[in-house]
């Protein structure tokens, strides 16, 4: 994070002593308060502040709620209905946290289809995104785990499903699975296990959210044009102008996540979980959370369950080697007329299969799933690596700045002194 | 490359199709019912509740349990809203067991902090008393029913002011007056009933209230309020399992109309800081303008 220019000097002789002994201060300067921000932004880029606001919600309501979760079969269920009737505002945090569970995947869906269609993981940033991927996967591991907790009907089922997946691993399988289990099928040691795991894979990730914004700050931020950073012309510094804008797309993001706290806490979630776990029963369609949906799509389009369980994982997977796969050196999809396109039918395709994994595995949806999941890997596979060598891209603009204002017009003022912003990867 | 859009919403529009194709199975969705609890400005009706709280109590509760609810939740706002004394009375006539010093059971009466005792006093005995199958608790069972909408109406529900999130109340509304004469030929295993809303339409459930069999309090003048009709106990229990599930769910209301609000107002103002400080920068950033750059 020193990587450019350490602006900040200390005033006071406190500030000075400290920072000769420990240069936080200025660390946290050089990537929260100069670090220079492509001006072109848009608000997609602003998921990543979004996305910190989320994680910081879902570990604050989640220390607090679990101060009263009771992580025992016989128990969980009644101890978060305790929460939710008698613990003072407790509906209230517990609502936050499962409804919260779902918009931090709405805003990281929103940043990784941003990522894919201007092109950020593309060199340099290659092992920034690779960590992103990396989150994302703790993320799903996280939401699953939680999604457990309540132990009602479609925690215990859904706990029961994903965890025979793993089981058809072969060789570690049945181990993994006994680990997990903590004994022959899934039961109260399997739900210490998950609380025990919920509790810590949140800190995980912030470990790895350290990691992202490091990385970050080393190559710099991609953005619309997909073209670097060449002035100062180009930049303005983080603090003030992506901070306010971070700020205002944040309080606009949780106007919508309080929507559905208050006036629909459960339409995310499903009616049969408020329904307490009973082995002795399946529920009529047993469906995973909707964020998890296009995965569950793919897992049952193959008729077999050890290729059914590879290619679900792939799908994740083969997210981290979109940097190689793509072959075009226009990070933009602005600037790639015919990939574009194909971009649009992938998200059409992703939301397809998130629909048909809702569906019960049958008759047409099978089918249809089928499609879905041949194109999503082509997609990679194929689309990615040949419209890259066959697409004429359109001429890429000269500058950042000439894309905000036009071919050779002046503006008022730069946000950057000229010199402070070059090249944010020079020293990284 | 119009084709490959045309190609994706095609391809979308064949899929979605196939819903209609395979809807559910025979049974019928439950009509829908207006409430005085449902949307943003929802509100519980309290006599509703009360009145809801006495078919639970004299019709319902002899099967059914509700241990999640405690008397004193009667007397909470955004609930029935009986009084103090109502709720330490009305506990008094129920019995709970507690060991006393000397680790002997006792039977006391109980208090307004005590749940309500359940009709059996285990779900084994429970199931037995009932052919097999324990009456399902009462607590959340409003939020534990609903049924499927189907596209495109479930994107519809989610929205605000025309939002739905009733379906669980609806259904035990539907299924208390479901109750019908079976379709000829078909046959009817002893122990079931058949009811037009529940799924396959044999419920272990007797028709358990019938018209007139819940004398509800008169006004003033001694003319009922509301018909002692199914329809009218249906609604009014549906009413108070709605509560039962959520017992905080006028605060909730309350307190989001709030939040929303600031979050709104705040985001106008933050909107307009923004632009003020942007504009030292030369104004508005419009991202990107492709129309500038010629393209070959």
């Amino acid at each position: 994070m020193s990587g450019h220019g350490n602006t900040y000097v200390p005033k006071s002789a406190l500030a000075k002593w400290f920072e000769s002994r420990l240069p936080l201060v200025g660390l946290v300067h050089s990537s929260f308060v100069s670090f220079p921000v492509p001006r072109n932004l848009n608000y997609f880029w602003t998921f990543g502040a979004i996305l910190i606001a989320m994680l910081v919600s879902q570990i604050v309501t989640g220390v607090w709620l679990a101060m009263h979760y009771d992580p025992s079969a016989a128990n969980a269920f009644n101890s978060v209905e305790h929460i939710m009737r008698d613990v003072n505002y407790g509906w209230l945090l517990r609502y936050m946290h499962a409804n919260g569970a779902s918009m931090f995947f709405v805003a990281v869906y929103v940043h990784i289809f941003r990522n894919l269609y201007y092109g950020s993981y593309k060199a340099p940033r290659e092992v920034l995104y690779i960590l992103g991927v990396i989150i994302y996967l703790l993320m799903m591991a996280t939401a699953f785990l939680g999604y457990t907790l309540p132990w009602g009907q479609m925690s215990f089922w859904g706990a029961t499903v994903i965890t025979s997946i793993l089981g058809a691993i072969p060789v570690v399988g049945d181990t993994i699975q006994s680990l997990l289990w903590g004994g022959y099928s899934v039961g109260s040691p399997t739900l210490n296990r998950f609380f025990s795991l919920h509790y810590l894979l949140p800190f995980m990730i912030t470990g790895v959210v350290v990691l992202h914004v490091w990385a970050l700050h080393v190559t710099g931020q991609n953005n619309p044009a997909g073209i670097p950073i060449k002035s100062g012309k180009d930049a303005v510094a983080f603090t003030p102008y992506a901070t306010i804008k971070d700020v205002f797309a944040a309080v606009v993001f949780f106007a919508f996540f309080a929507y559905w706290i208050f006036y629909q806490p459960n339409y995310l979630g499903h009616a049969d979980n408020y329904v307490p776990a009973n082995p002795a029963v399946t529920p009529a369609h047993i469906v995973p959370e909707w964020y998890f949906l296009p995965f569950y799509a793919i897992l049952r389009a193959v008729p077999d369950k050890l290729g059914g369980v590879i290619l679900m994982f792939s799908a994740v997977l083969i997210l981290a080697l979109a940097p190689w796969l793509d072959t075009s050196r226009v990070r933009s999809c602005n600037y790639r007329p015919i990939y574009r396109q194909f971009f649009f039918l992938f998200v059409v395709v992703c939301i397809l299969l998130g629909w048909l994994g809702a569906k019960p595995p049958e008759g047409g949806y099978v089918i249809a799933a089928r499609l879905c999941t041949a194109y999503y890997f082509l997609h990679f596979l194929l689309v990615m690596p040949l419209v890259g060598l066959f697409e004429t891209p359109k001429a890429l603009p000269g500058s950042i700045l000439e894309t905000v204002t036009g071919p050779g017009k002046q503006v008022g003022g730069s946000g950057m002194p000229v010199g402070a912003a070059a090249a944010p990867s020079s020293k990284g | 490359m119009k084709t490959t859009r045309v190609l994706a919403a095609s391809l979308l529009a064949a899929v979605m199709s196939l819903s209609v194709a395979s809807a559910d199975e025979g049974t019928p969705h439950p009509p829908r019912e207006t409430w005085s609890f449902a949307g943003i400005f929802g509100r519980f009706d309290q006599a509703q509740l009360q009145r809801g709280f006495q078919v639970y109590k004299e019709v319902c509760s002899s099967c059914h349990s509700m241990n999640l609810v405690r008397f004193r939740n009667l007397a909470e706002a955004g609930g029935p809203a009986f009084s103090a004394g109502q709720v330490k009375e009305l506990a008094s006539q129920y019995k709970v067991k507690e060991q006393n010093d000397a680790g002997e059971d006792v039977e006391r009466p109980a208090r307004a902090a005590d749940p309500f005792p359940p009709p059996f006093p285990n779900e084994k005995a429970a199931a037995a008393a009932n052919g097999g199958k324990a009456p399902p608790d009462f607590s959340v069972l409003a939020k534990a029913r609903t049924y499927e909408r189907g596209f495109p109406l479930f994107i519809v529900d989610a929205m605000p002011f025309v939002g739905f999130s009733e379906q669980g109340v609806d259904y035990i509304h539907a299924l208390l007056n479901g109750y019908e004469e079976p379709p000829a030929g078909k046959e009817i295993p002893s122990g079931t009933y058949y009811n037009k809303y529940y799924a396959g339409h044999l419920i272990a459930m007797p028709k358990p209230i019938s018209d007139g069999q819940v004398t509800y309090a008169k006004n003033d003048k001694g003319e009922p309020v509301v018909p002692e009709t199914t329809e009218q106990y249906s609604k009014d229990v549906a009413a108070f399992m709605a509560w039962a599930a959520e017992p905080h769910m006028m605060a909730r209301k309350a307190l989001g109309l709030r939040v929303i609000l600031f979050l709104l107002v705040l985001a106008g103002l933050l909107y307009y800081v923004k632009k003020k400080i942007w504009a030292k920068v030369g104004g508005e950033v419009h991202g990107l303008q492709p129309e500038l750059h010629k393209t070959y």
